[in-house]
């Protein structure tokens, strides 16, 4: 896909921020007045801010209030509704927090969680789709779910459970690297099988439906070289799980430690969203003769 | 309201006939041209004369060459893609606004352009690559089965199918009630052993493809001619005049 630089944004930092809020409001740790201000502005913000910026890739945008209406088949619609449920519920526990040093912990667990079940839903929405093979798997969720836990246990300073959610975000990315890159076979999809004409003999493009570009190509068969996408897997494991496991462990707890690791991993995760876009394949490039590999 | 109905009425569809298509792409014009006006907005042109033309059709055909085994010829097959008006679409159930449906009384699968918001959720659900972004309005455009047409009682009876059916010069298109065993189109699909697109997507397509016919074989390669017989020697200046060049 044309990795479009607002959905990249958009899942990183919303993604982080649910995961702030989780570990927030589930009172780990437990802070009130400056401290609490900080971190809730922090997960707050992180979160709206993907939120808006999702809105930048809509064609209208100024419509965009009727996404909330079909939490009952769309994903995408879901996220919507759990992201407005959870940042809301959660507003009053963090207000008490914050100015009363009295934080509604009933609130906090329920907004804490509906922060997590939106990460989920964000994730289904790609992992819904069958026409990307590669998007259509469990390490898709898995995925999308370790980065949240791991970069809001950084930013909220469980540096312990920081460390171990990085490694597990490592295991993520392999694991949805190394099983996506079999999937679209797995998937079955051919040309033979999107023409029909599989039935007679081998199938190859002889001439497309146009010279020019489109939409669907533009959107749906970007390519990226596999040498391309080796470096930058490289680099986003590294940047993404490996710096920050390395700095938790090796340097003393504190500021120094969590901030290279924060500015590593979200740099890391950047990068392996943008291949997660990048990489994707649809199987409507089959009818373009765009075989992957 | 995007989910899907449980049964629809009538399954009103298309049937692609692979080997009557002859790449002229009146289809695809007709289409674009009836959908230039009618229902929703006009399809885009963007740099109609330009270095770098983008506009949205909702009818494009491909040519594939496809070679049986055996040492036989390859052959050249017409390949008209649009939206094949699934029963399982999964380019309704994935619309957060519910501007994409599937119609209860005939199955046609629409996009109501006042609430679509453009986020493409439903041109990467479609399998098919059915649906393309209007460059000019920002909203989802894919084919609505003539909608406009079909039932439209100031057109002559004739003109009541959809336009890509009524241009096509060779009869590769027809239209009709899919989900009818009884109606010529099924009966069509029936004796020609119309196939569905991509089965292992689970769309389930109302929209069938009828496959190109076996062609001949020759049992033995075609005779080629002896040109060599061809060459005779000339008499007079001209044959001179040729072995002189010839020997300089």
């Amino acid at each position: 896909m044309h990795p479009a630089p607002s959905l990249i944004v958009f899942t990183s930092l919303s993604g982080l921020g649910f995961g702030l809020l989780f570990f927030l409001g589930l009172g780990l740790p437990e802070k009130t007045g400056l401290v609490a201000f900080v971190l809730y502005a922090l997960g707050y913000g992180l979160a709206t801010a993907g939120l808006i910026a999702s809105t930048f890739h809509l064609g209208r945008p100024e419509r965009a209030i009727h996404a909330f209406s079909q939490w009952r088949s769309s994903w995408l619609s879901r996220e919507a509704v759990l992201a407005m449920a959870a940042l809301l519920l959660m507003a009053p526990h963090a207000a008490g927090a914050v100015f009363f040093a009295t934080p509604l912990p009933v609130l906090g667990v329920l907004g804490g969680v509906l922060s997590l079940v939106t990460v989920f839903a964000t994730a289904m929405i790609y992992a819904s789709i069958r026409a990307v093979p590669r998007w259509n798997h469990w390490t898709v969720p898995f995925m999308f779910l370790t980065a949240a836990l791991a970069g809001g246990a950084l930013l909220s300073g469980n540096l312990f459970w920081a460390a171990w959610l990085m490694l597990g975000f490592g295991v993520a990315l392999i694991l949805h690297w190394a099983l996506g890159d079999l999937r679209f076979e797995e998937a079955g999809s051919t040309m033979g099988t999107a023409t029909g004409l599989g039935r007679i003999g081998k199938v190859r493009l002889f001439a497309p439906p146009h010279t020019g570009d489109n939409y669907l190509l533009h959107e749906m068969a970007y390519r990226v070289g596999r040498k391309h996408a080796g470096r930058l897997r490289a680099i986003a494991l590294g940047l993404g799980a490996g710096v920050p496991v390395a700095t938790l462990v090796l340097l003393p707890a504190g500021y120094l430690a969590a901030g290279l690791a924060v500015v590593a991993h979200l740099a890391g995760l950047l990068a392996s969203r943008w291949l997660f876009y990048a990489q994707a394949e649809h199987v409507m490039a089959l009818y373009y003769g765009r075989a992957p590999g | 309201m995007t989910m899907l109905p449980a049964r629809t009425e009538r399954k009103l569809g298309l049937v692609i006939d692979l080997d009557t298509c002859v790449g002229c792409h009146a289809c695809v014009t007709s289409c674009k041209e009836w959908n230039s006006q009618g229902y929703g907005a006009p399809l885009a042109d963007v740099d109609a004369y330009g270095d770098n033309p983008l506009g949205s059709f909702l009818n494009r055909v491909h040519s594939f060459e496809v070679t049986p085994g055996g040492g036989a010829p390859a052959q050249i097959v017409h390949f008209p893609r649009s939206c094949l008006h699934c029963d399982d679409a999964p380019c309704v159930t994935v619309c957060p606004t519910g501007a994409s449906y599937k119609r209860v009384e005939d199955g046609i699968v629409l996009v109501n352009e006042d609430v679509c918001i453009g986020c493409g959720l439903c041109a990467w659900a479609c399998p098919y690559g059915a649906r393309e972004l209007d460059p000019a309005e920002k909203v989802m455009k894919k084919c609505t089965l003539c909608v406009d047409r079909i039932y439209n009682e100031t057109l002559p009876e004739e003109d009541r199918q959809p336009a890509c059916v009524r241009a096509c010069p060779a009869g590769a298109r027809h239209f009709g009630d899919l989900g009818d065993p009884d109606s010529d189109i099924s009966r069509l699909v029936a004796a020609r052993d119309g196939m569905d697109l991509m089965p292992e997507q689970g769309t389930r397509p109302v929209n069938k493809y009828l496959p190109p016919r076996p062609r001949d074989r020759l049992a033995t390669a075609p005779a080629r001619p002896n040109l060599d017989a061809a060459v005779t020697v000339e008499g007079g200046l001209l044959g001179w005049l040729d072995r002189a060049l010839s020997r300089l």
